[in-house]
């Protein structure tokens, strides 16, 4: 039986090409890998290789055509029975008949409607934070110390956790959020790394994707762009990649966002970048409870987790429930302030500034709700369009630039899922849209501040 | 000549004995006096033996195959070969979309040695160009083929395709396609083999391209300065995609390049397979003896284009026909087998049971069905929040 051989696609878009020479005549014994044909596609010459063995048959399309279809046959092989037994003859015709049922439709339907009809129900509930038992203490805890306990605890509990970065070790970690670490878990799972964040989050990615539970601190997280790819590509896409098989559990975690005077390559919130990438989940906490208990809950997480937090914050201290195994649920947002008038959405330092907002406008006689997100990735957007649905009226306060933000993303979700409850226009109350400057009065007017979240908040009050 | 930072110790004796000689049987078969073409007269470069894993590849090459061992290579590379031919037949006939980077030339290198390694033990982590890695370990050909034509009942269900293949139960780790990430992904599977005492040992493949990638040396200083269980093995097709070797990189020979961070390197002929298994055992043996990490360069080339629409411009038809007939890693496996007495017979049988074995993974890559529309969305998390 003879072998037919087609007008090959030597590109992903080919659909023709010229038939430039034949390099084999009627007669010619060939094998496989012996170059047949020229082929011109729109973009190049490429060599066409015989796979099959035996002696061509007939050609069919004579050199110099142009426009030849893929798929076309465009000469024959008589088949050598001995060599090429019955599966190789036999599968070509199938296949190429096949290619044209399943291939064509599938590349000209935009499967829009059709992917609309399949999307996950968006209903599921995330958790609630845990009640706590009455009569529970109520410890003082700095944030930077709430991180550090939530390291500890889980790395009492599995000693498949460890900490690696920058100075986390010896020196006790460049934000002290490492403290006492090394001393209590040894050089073996509290690792000193060179100044080589692109090397070290790929090694903890690939120790995560190994079985562990790596925490990769970096010293910020300007210093993670060296690193991203590791944190998109290599972290974020593999489960995805490898249809659920690879699992990659790590958290990145590092304080994030403006510090105080350090100019523009040090002070830049990553929420968004970070945020906007299926695959990660996202956390970014204000207060020291939250530092715990989602920290916990992201070290736990089978996810890659990025762990925002702020190095202003660390020295704040917060109130944290002295019990055994606080822990909070990833994806929900907390609302730490009620209120009738107006919704202040916001995340990280960003809330302090809203609480403060909410204070001075209390006294103006508008009533604040303030929601802490916590979780940017997946965003709680049931607890925000309850309290828009409530209040009419909105304002987000985020520490970082304007565009493509996350209060970008808050407008966004309420004008497609919560337009009937508009009283207003939501406004956002971000830095400005410039590299944050060195000098303390140019700093100080490029950041987020209370006065200006309260000044939105009149706005959209109409007040 | 450079100075040693070191104390000076005048003579690589005397430095050696200044510093405990490496456990591995390995360096002992290295003495860098043994060799003068190689040892260097650096007293501190004799101590850390850089040269010594080449050193003791050079006194012997090849791999004492039995033969029921050369018929197993011989088979595994056919299979790749066979698998490679009609991965890009059904390319042309668009079954197979996007990018697809064939092994065909490259045979004896994964197969020379994986076979070294202990399947589901040992960790293997690659680039994109990754078939060949995964036939290797013996990992269903039906599948791979079925992920490369986008079905359901591919390897990663029809989401990753030809450059994202996963199978951690044969601790195979992909499939990676950022060119260099697999050698730091490569290095956190060395460490977890470390943390946890397992004996495993990593291989991590990458190009001569990758090889210019920056966090392949951040990779080397940790590896070295961690004592990492890792084997990095630079297959070096000659080509950069489309830019040759000499073209893109100022040292050439790869296998130096761990140098600057202490890395012994071994210099392989990539394209005989019983080289290739006999280099790796030497690598083995110095890594899990807890030396740290060894660079080997595997010479072979790509018959085929970088991609499957590269028209392979930047090179002649005579150079790659004088790989095809005169290196080709598995006609002179067969050329071996058969100057040893193994009859023809033998030989023809595997090959009509590859061809058997890889038209039916093509049948079954081109029947199965696409994937079910739901899964459009699942494996993004694995849990839910």
């Amino acid at each position: 039986m003879a072998i037919e051989l087609k007008m090959p696609a030597l590109s992903p878009t080919m659909e023709e090409g010229t038939l430039a020479k034949w390099l084999v005549k009627t007669g010619d014994e060939v094998k496989s890998g012996d170059i047949i044909a020229e082929i011109e596609t729109d973009k190049a010459t490429m060599e066409f290789e015989a796979i099959d063995e035996g002696v061509i048959g007939e050609i069919l399309v004579a050199e110099g055509t142009e426009g030849v279809k893929v798929g076309t046959v465009i000469a024959t092989i008589k088949g050598d029975d001995d060599a090429a037994p019955v599966a190789a003859p036999a599968a070509a015709p199938a296949v190429e008949q096949k290619a044209a049922e399943s291939v064509a439709p599938a590349g000209l339907d935009p499967k829009a409607k059709a992917a609309a009809a399949i999307a996950p129900k968006t209903d599921a509930k995330p958790a609630a934070d845990p009640e706590l038992p009455a009569g529970t203490t109520m410890v003082p805890t700095t944030v930077r110390e709430a991180l550090r306990d939530a390291m500890a605890e889980e790395m009492r509990a599995d000693d498949r956790v460890f900490v690696m970065g920058e100075e986390v070790a010896e020196y006790q970690g460049a934000y002290k959020v490492t403290q006492g670490l090394l001393e209590e878990f040894g050089p073996r799972r509290v690792i000193d790394t060179p100044i080589t964040e692109y090397g070290f989050a790929g090694i903890g990615a690939g120790a995560a994707m190994g079985g562990l539970r790596p925490v990769i601190e970096f010293m910020t997280f300007n210093f993670a762009m060296q690193a991203i790819d590791h944190i998109i590509n290599s972290a974020a896409k593999t489960n995805y990649m490898s249809g659920g098989q690879m699992r990659c559990p790590i958290v990145f975690r590092g304080p994030n966002g403006a510090a105080s005077r350090v100019g523009a390559q040090h002070s830049q919130n990553y929420g968004p970048w970070y945020a906007s990438v299926p695959g990660v989940v996202v956390i970014a906490p204000y207060d020291s409870a939250d530092a715990k208990g989602l920290l916990r809950a992201a070290i736990r997480s089978e996810d890659p987790v990025v762990f925002l937090e702020n190095e202003l914050v660390y020295g704040r201290t917060f109130d944290v429930p002295a019990i055994d195994d606080f822990v909070l649920p990833i994806g929900k947002a907390r609302i730490v302030r009620p209120g009738k008038d107006v919704t202040i959405v916001s995340y990280s330092i960003g809330v302090g500034f809203a609480l403060e907002a909410a204070e001075t406008l209390a006294a103006e006689g508008i009533d604040a709700e303030v929601i802490d997100l916590r979780t940017l990735r997946p965003l709680d957007k049931a607890t925000v369009l309850a309290s828009l649905a409530k209040t009419n009226r909105m304002v987000v306060a985020e520490e970082g630039f304007p565009v493509c933000s996350i209060a970008s993303e808050i407008i966004a979700i309420c004008m497609e899922e919560g337009f009937d409850h508009l009283d207003a226009p939501v406004l956002r109350v971000c830095n400005e849209d410039v590299p944050l400057p060195y000098a303390a009065n140019l700093e100080k007017l490029a950041l987020i501040n209370s006065a200006k979240v309260a000044a939105a908040v009149r706005q959209v009050c109409y007040r | 000549m450079a100075k040693s930072a070191r104390p000076s110790t005048a003579t690589p004796a005397a430095s050696t004995a200044a510093k405990p000689a490496p456990k591995s049987r390995a360096p002992r078969a290295a003495k860098p006096e043994a060799e003068p073409t190689i040892a260097s007269s650096l007293a501190d470069e004799a101590a850390f033996a850089l040269r010594s894993l080449q050193q003791a590849h050079a006194n012997n090459k090849r791999y004492d195959a039995s033969d029921e061992e050369l018929l197993k290579f011989y088979e595994q590379m056919v299979l790749i070969r066979r698998f490679e031919e009609k991965a890009g037949q059904l390319y042309g006939l668009g079954l197979i979309g996007g990018f697809c980077h064939l092994y065909i030339g490259q045979e004896a290198v994964a197969v020379g040695l994986q076979s070294a390694l202990t399947e589901g033990h040992d960790s293997v982590i690659t680039g994109y160009r990754d078939h060949g890695h995964m036939l290797a370990y013996g990992i269903d050909p039906k599948l791979i083929m079925a992920e490369l034509t986008g079905r359901g009942a591919g390897i990663s269900r029809g989401k990753g395709g030809s450059m994202h293949m996963f199978s951690t139960e044969h601790k195979f780790y992909g499939g990676h396609g950022i060119v260099g990430a697999q050698v730091p992904l490569g290095a956190g599977l060395a460490f977890a083999h470390k943390y946890r005492g397992d004996g495993g040992v990593c291989m991590a493949y990458f190009g001569d391209g990758a090889a210019n990638q920056g966090q392949v040396y951040e990779t080397f200083n940790m590896a070295a300065l961690w004592n990492l269980p890792i084997i990095f093995v630079v297959e070096n097709n000659g080509y950069a995609m489309g830019t040759a070797v000499k073209r893109g990189s100022a040292e050439t020979h790869f296998y130096r390049r761990g140098t600057a961070f202490r890395i012994p390197g071994m210099d392989v002929n990539g394209m005989d397979v019983l080289e290739v298994r006999q280099a790796a055992e030497v690598a083995l043996e110095y890594v899990r003896a807890g030396n740290g990490p060894v660079l080997m360069e595997l010479k072979t080339y790509r018959y085929r284009g970088h991609s499957m629409s590269d028209p392979a411009k930047y090179r002649s038809r005579e150079e790659v026909q004088d790989m095809r007939d005169n290196h080709d890693p598995i006609e002179a496996a067969k050329a071996e087998l058969l100057k040893r007495g193994v009859a023809e017979e033998k030989i023809k049988e595997i090959d009509k049971r590859i061809r058997q074995t890889v038209a039916e993974a093509a049948d079954f890559a081109e029947t199965s069905p696409e994937p079910n529309e739901a899964e459009l969305y699942t494996d993004v998390l694995v849990e839910t929040y």
